[in-house]
């Protein structure tokens, strides 16, 4: 089931949480809401549940699935599964019964037999490995595993759309990394469309057919995650989706200068922003006619693929980080308190918000 | 229940200060509690079993003891569901006046029970102004046991209230959600995922409230008329005991009202704690 949103805002008293927003999900999509918080994607995702109601201005917003208008549609009727971050469970019901609890409080007519509720009941706790848990009570369970009933629970009623508020948050990083997995499985092989919340990065990226970037109540961008990561739109989307050193300084006759420190950039004359990647950073032992980066190891972190080195300068407002492969951190011998020159390989500059930055600099 | 298991076990307890404050509250109880119900059993000791027995089931105790019971029965009925509906007022909505109105709840246990039964005997008497609104409905409210029931439903139901609402706030809205997001409707909701949670305090705050009504007396008194077997409450009856210095009897008919309301109280508890057991999958 597709979903469309058309110009949909959302006040909360004087607070605005979300700007008129417009969003389409294709059908079958594994669609991620990422950002900061108070960033609106909870508020985003409990108006497409219907448990919010958008605001009701002049031009009112619209929420489709579908062909189906559902603007005015009670959650109850809606056909979507919810999945809350804290679970939710019923705690006073087994684990059976809360899974179960969706087709017992259909109307009579449409509800399966008790012998079909049951079969259902237990393909789905087999399905996320609980079904030797039938009986336990919620309090009995690790987080993970209630949240696996709470994701069962939620598939019970089939729904054709799947909502998600920051569904592994509460968990510890294995666990967290096992439910990712078994989520994007059981999303390819049952075929609806999800939505899902969170505010990490990586969770976003790894997961998601495309990742909707919010920030103050405002879509940033929609892509796939590798477009995202390769050509973000603005100056948020791409320091919100990883570390970012920042070099600021002024360019004269294609220099740029930042106290001792000097580059040669083909830029206009004026104030410059440069923002890289911490692998975007080579680092030497030698300076070479085309920069002069002086910088000094502070700290080394030689755990995973790379070894992830911080540098700071008198020139620099706040440390770099680089990364290292892990050949060349031994070819070069590094080691803490060793003075080097960093070389950009690569940089970005987001010239909009820079002269907006330029000017608040310039004001204050 | 651990707390015994550790006692028998002999092993070290992590919580420092068990002894001092055990000792303290034993101190207290004995004090404030086991010492008066002593005293009210000494009187007792003067009396033969077959006086006892006489005293306790004369023809006008007897039938103070269906107008106290019944209408403390019909009282607790009301506050329950008035009491769990306030609760959800008070826990659910914001409005304004709700911290006024959450204050109000308390009345009942600040205000001398006297004051209340004037009050409530002077708006109910037929040139009040309920009692002059219902009498002409047929409906007389002062000195009938309805003035007594609504007396008793007067000054039990914060008991209702302030069990049920802190049991209430610790209910996620979530959990209502859940159930709906699964297609519940409202009352499908209430019935199977709200009730459960609070059915534990609401019987223990009208099990409360009901106790609290056999001992209520000052409330009562002015607005129950106090006709012999119609309208007479059982603490009236032990005033009168008093009143006339039979002590033993007065003691007599006092112990049936604390054996009555120890024996509620302690299937309450045993019940609400068969019932928490379950909720906390036999962690806590
Ligand atoms: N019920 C509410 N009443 C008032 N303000 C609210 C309410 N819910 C959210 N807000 C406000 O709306 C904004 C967006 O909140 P929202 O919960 O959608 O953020 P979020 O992106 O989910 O953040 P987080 O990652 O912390 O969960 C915030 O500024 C928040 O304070
Ligand atoms: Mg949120």
């Amino acid at each position: 089931m597709s979903i469309h949103l058309h110009n949909i805002a959302k006040h909360f008293g004087n607070t605005q949480a979300l700007e008129p927003i417009n969003l389409d999900i294709h059908e079958g999509e594994l669609v991620g809401l990422l950002g900061p918080s108070g960033s609106g994607k909870t508020t985003l995702l409990r108006i497409i549940a219907g448990l919010e109601n958008a605001d009701r201005t002049a031009q009112p917003g619209k929420i489709l699935f579908g062909d189906r208008d559902v603007t005015n549609v009670h959650v109850r009727d809606r056909r979507i599964g919810f999945v809350f971050q804290h679970y939710a469970l019923f705690r006073h019901m087994s684990v059976y019964d809360n899974v179960a609890f969706g087709l017992t409080v259909l109307s009579r007519k449409r509800r399966p037999s008790s012998g079909e509720i049951r079969a259902r009941v237990f393909r789905l706790l087999e399905m996320v490995k609980l079904e030797h848990l039938a009986n336990r009570y919620p309090a009995q369970l690790s987080g993970g595993q209630q949240q696996r009933v709470s994701l069962a629970r939620a598939l019970a009623v089939e729904p054709e759309v799947l909502l998600l508020d920051e569904p592994f948050g509460a968990l510890d990083a294995k666990v967290r990394q096992e439910l990712r997995r078994w989520l994007r499985h059981l999303h390819d092989e049952l075929n609806f469309t999800s939505v899902f919340v969170t505010h990490d990065q990586e969770e976003a990226l790894e997961l998601s057919d495309r990742v909707v970037v919010m920030s103050n109540g405002r879509i940033e961008q929609v892509d796939t995650p590798d477009e995202l990561y390769r050509t973000p739109k603005n100056r948020f989307v791409f320091e919100f989706l990883g570390d970012v050193n920042h070099l600021e300084g002024k360019v004269t006759n294609g220099v740029l200068t930042c106290g001792d420190a000097y580059w040669h950039v083909d830029l206009p004359d004026g104030h410059a922003e440069l923002l890289l990647r911490p692998h975007e950073v080579r680092l030497t032992e030698q300076p070479t006619s085309e920069s002069h980066l002086p910088v000094t190891i502070t700290a080394i972190s030689p755990v995973g693929a790379e070894v992830r080195v911080e540098l700071e300068a008198d020139w620099l407002a706040q440390p770099w980080l680089a990364t290292v492969r892990h050949t060349d951190f031994e070819h070069l011998a590094l080691r803490r308190g060793q003075r080097l020159f960093a070389h950009p390989r690569h940089w970005r500059r987001f010239p909009k918000a820079e002269s907006k930055a330029a000017e608040q600099t310039r004001v204050a | 229940m651990s707390q015994l298991a550790t006692w028998r076990t002999g092993s070290t307890r992590v919580l420092p200060g068990f002894g001092l404050s055990m000792g303290i509250s034993v101190l207290f109880i004995s004090l404030v509690l086991l010492l008066p119900i002593t005293g009210l059993f000494g009187q007792l000791a003067g009396l033969s079993l077959a006086e006892y027995w006489a005293i306790i089931t004369e023809g006008r105790v007897v039938a103070s003891y269906m107008v106290t019971i019944g209408a403390a029965a019909v009282a607790a009925i009301i506050n329950a569901i008035f009491g769990l509906l306030l609760a959800w007022v008070l826990v659910r909505y914001d409005f304004p006046g709700k911290r006024l109105l959450d204050a109000l709840m308390d009345l009942p246990f600040a205000l001398p029970t006297a004051v209340a039964g004037i009050t409530l005997a002077t708006l109910y008497a037929s040139s009040g102004w309920m009692g002059g609104l219902l009498e002409p409905l047929g409906f007389q409210v002062a000195y009938t046991w309805v003035g007594i029931a609504l007396a008793m439903a007067f000054t039990s139901i914060p008991f209702v209230v302030r069990t049920v609402q802190p049991v209430l706030e610790d209910l996620p809205a979530e959990v209502d959600e859940a159930a709906m997001s699964l297609g519940a409707t409202d009352g499908v909701a209430f019935r199977r995922v709200i009730l459960p949670h609070i059915w534990p305090a609401l019987v223990t705050g009208t099990g409360l409230a009901f106790v609290r009504s056999l001992g209520e007396f000052g409330a009562i008194i002015f607005i129950a008329g106090n006709m012999p077997y119609e309208t007479e409450i059982t603490a009236l009856m032990i005033f009168v005991k008093l009143q006339e210095y039979d002590y033993a009897g007065a003691s007599a008919i006092a112990s049936v009202v604390l054996f009555v309301s120890l024996a509620l109280l302690l299937a309450i508890n045993v019940w609400q704690g068969r019932f928490v057991r379950r909720l906390h999958g036999g962690k806590g």
